[in-house]
């Protein structure tokens, strides 16, 4: 399959999102709004919820399906508000000792006047860092689009899962195309030339499982569920073993190595 | 005696006001426009002249080579434009890093090269911020980054999109020695720079008029179609909106560095022991 065909299966309108999956994997999920600074950003969900038995925080993207959903979720773009949700919940998940899990689907992060205003940049920079220190396992699921630094504003885990038929990527293949090519219309080549498909970042390095669907998830949902249901638990249940020590320092090593080419000692 | 040539004189008007100024007659100015003070891109070198002490600078991880992990291609190979870029700059990677003296101070060092393919972040600038913050953190010197990036270096694909969470967990080896951390946002910083380490230091600075931000004005406005209001994006309007510490001119960054790093708890020798 060209690496096209994968982008246009992660962007299908009727692939299951964030709360299709929520319904059909978690015990419970209670959502909670808001980012304490004036906003309540749609396009990112978070609350707890309960996985086969376990308290977990649950963040991610939830994109819309009807035309008015879609506004409403902002198209699954998230501006500083969501992120300062996330920022609010992650911190929330540490203080109870809960893991987070996130399931990541977004073109990127919305790229708008008012979100500049608010310090996109910044808040974005400020999900990393607290990531990076979070002492509670992280594992994130690329379940559609894993779009630029508002994917990875919500996957620096310790573990990075992604469907079968979801993209992960430094930028869209339409935008590569009109810096790289300086023609939108490259966006195929674009695509291929990105690597972006589950199985490239698994060869990268970037992706530690790659969660088949033997159906697209557009087309069967309930398998695709299951399936992200039983690999989110099955990390989960790896990391709980870990000590704070242990889960921190393998998290550094982890992003960490992404080398340069030397491979030199430091 | 040999012939003394004289310096090219090669005038053009400065993109702010107009005026003409001939290219030497603005360098001797540290890029400086005499007439409105507009600040011009200069390179690393003279960023390093203009910052630290005379002969005090000296190189980290000058060895590191970009590599071609995708083997991409657009309209050139990726192996060409870097070779093109070297011969451009006499630079490996859109960065330079070391250790030097700021009026004394001991200080870890990065500078962004804007002229190295827009000064992108690929996996050469992640590694060389990340081996300066360990170290800097570990001899218990204070660490500057001057940044200039116009984003992800996309012909390293994903990898790039690493290096946003590799400086991330870098910075936290500063937050725990602690040294302080300050950045020098310089025009342009955006995207993927500006969203990872160039946001999370202690005291964030910035030179007058740089464009700093993370999506572009032109993506936003082909994106959403929004009036891109007067001065969107500059430093200026960061600080007006509490994202940037203080904008300095260029020619009071060695003092205000000097200042701001002397007010910091003196660093205990205790952070010296640690190995990066």
């Amino acid at each position: 399959m060209r690496a096209w065909d994968t982008v246009q299966l992660a962007r299908h309108e009727d692939r299951p999102y964030a709360l299709d999956y929520v319904d059909r994997i978690f015990d419970d999920f209670v959502e909670l709004h808001g980012d304490r600074a004036g906003a309540d950003d749609r396009a990112v969900i978070g609350g707890p919820a309960r996985l086969m038995g376990r308290p977990v925080m649950l963040l991610a993207h939830q994109k819309g399906r009807s035309v008015e959903d879609r506004l409403h979720r902002n198209y699954g773009m998230a501006g500083p508000a969501g992120y300062r949700k996330a920022l609010r919940l992650m911190r929330q998940a540490e203080r109870f000792d809960m893991p987070v899990l996130a399931l990541i689907d977004t073109p990127g992060a919305y790229p708008g006047v008012d979100a500049e205003k608010f310090g996109q940049a910044w808040v974005i920079s400020e999900c990393l860092t607290l990531m990076s220190e979070l002492r509670v396992p992280i594992v994130s699921a690329v379940i559609g689009e894993g779009g630029s630094g508002g994917a990875l504003a919500l996957a620096l885990a310790d573990r990075l899962l992604m469907l079968e038929n979801a993209i992960y990527t430094v930028a869209s293949p339409e935008a590569c195309a009109a810096i790289t090519w300086r023609d939108p219309g490259a966006r195929e080549t674009a695509a291929a030339e990105l690597r972006l498909t589950s199985r490239d970042a698994l060869d990268l390095g970037v992706c530690d499982e790659v969660i088949a669907e033997h159906r697209p998830a557009h087309d069967d949902a309930g398998s695709a569920a299951i399936a992200l249901g039983e690999a989110l638990g099955r990390h989960l249940d790896e990391l709980s073993a870990y000590g704070v020590d242990r889960l921190l320092g393998a998290r550094y090593w982890r992003f960490r190595r992404q080398n340069a080419s030397a491979d030199l000692p430091a | 005696m040999g012939r003394v040539t004289a310096p090219p004189r090669v005038a053009r008007p400065c993109p702010a006001c107009g005026d003409c100024h001939g290219d030497q007659a603005i360098l001797d100015l540290d890029g400086v426009c005499p007439g409105c003070g507009h600040h011009y891109r200069i390179g690393w070198r003279h960023r390093i002249d203009l910052l630290l002490d005379a002969d005090s600078f000296e190189e980290w991880d000058r060895e590191l080579r970009p590599r071609d992990p995708l083997g991409f291609v657009d309209l050139v190979p990726y192996s060409d434009r870097l070779a093109q870029a070297h011969t451009a700059t006499g630079l490996h990677d859109a960065i330079v890093s070391g250790s030097g003296r700021i009026e004394g101070m001991a200080i870890g060092i990065a500078v962004m090269e804007f002229g190295f393919v827009g000064g992108s972040m690929g996996e050469v600038v992640g590694e060389r911020i990340a081996r300066a913050m360990e170290r800097s953190a570990a001899r218990g010197t204070p660490f500057i980054a001057i940044t200039a990036s116009g984003g992800a270096r996309m012909q390293e694909g994903l990898l790039s999109l690493m290096q946003m969470a590799k400086t991330s967990i870098a910075r936290s080896r500063l937050a725990e020695a602690p040294v302080p951390y300050i950045t020098i946002l310089t025009d342009p910083t955006m995207g993927g720079v500006m969203a990872s380490f160039a946001a999370s230091a202690d005291a964030i600075l910035a030179e007058p008029g740089a464009t700093v931000g993370f999506a572009g004005a032109r993506v936003i406005s082909q994106a959403t179609h929004e009036e891109i209001p007067d001065g969107f994006q500059t430093s200026e309007f960061m600080l007006h909106h509490g994202f940037v510490d203080r904008v300095v001119p260029r020619r009071d960054l060695r003092v205000t560095l000097s200042r701001l790093l002397r007010l910091y708890p003196t660093v205990s020798t205790e952070a010296v022991r640690r190995q990066a």
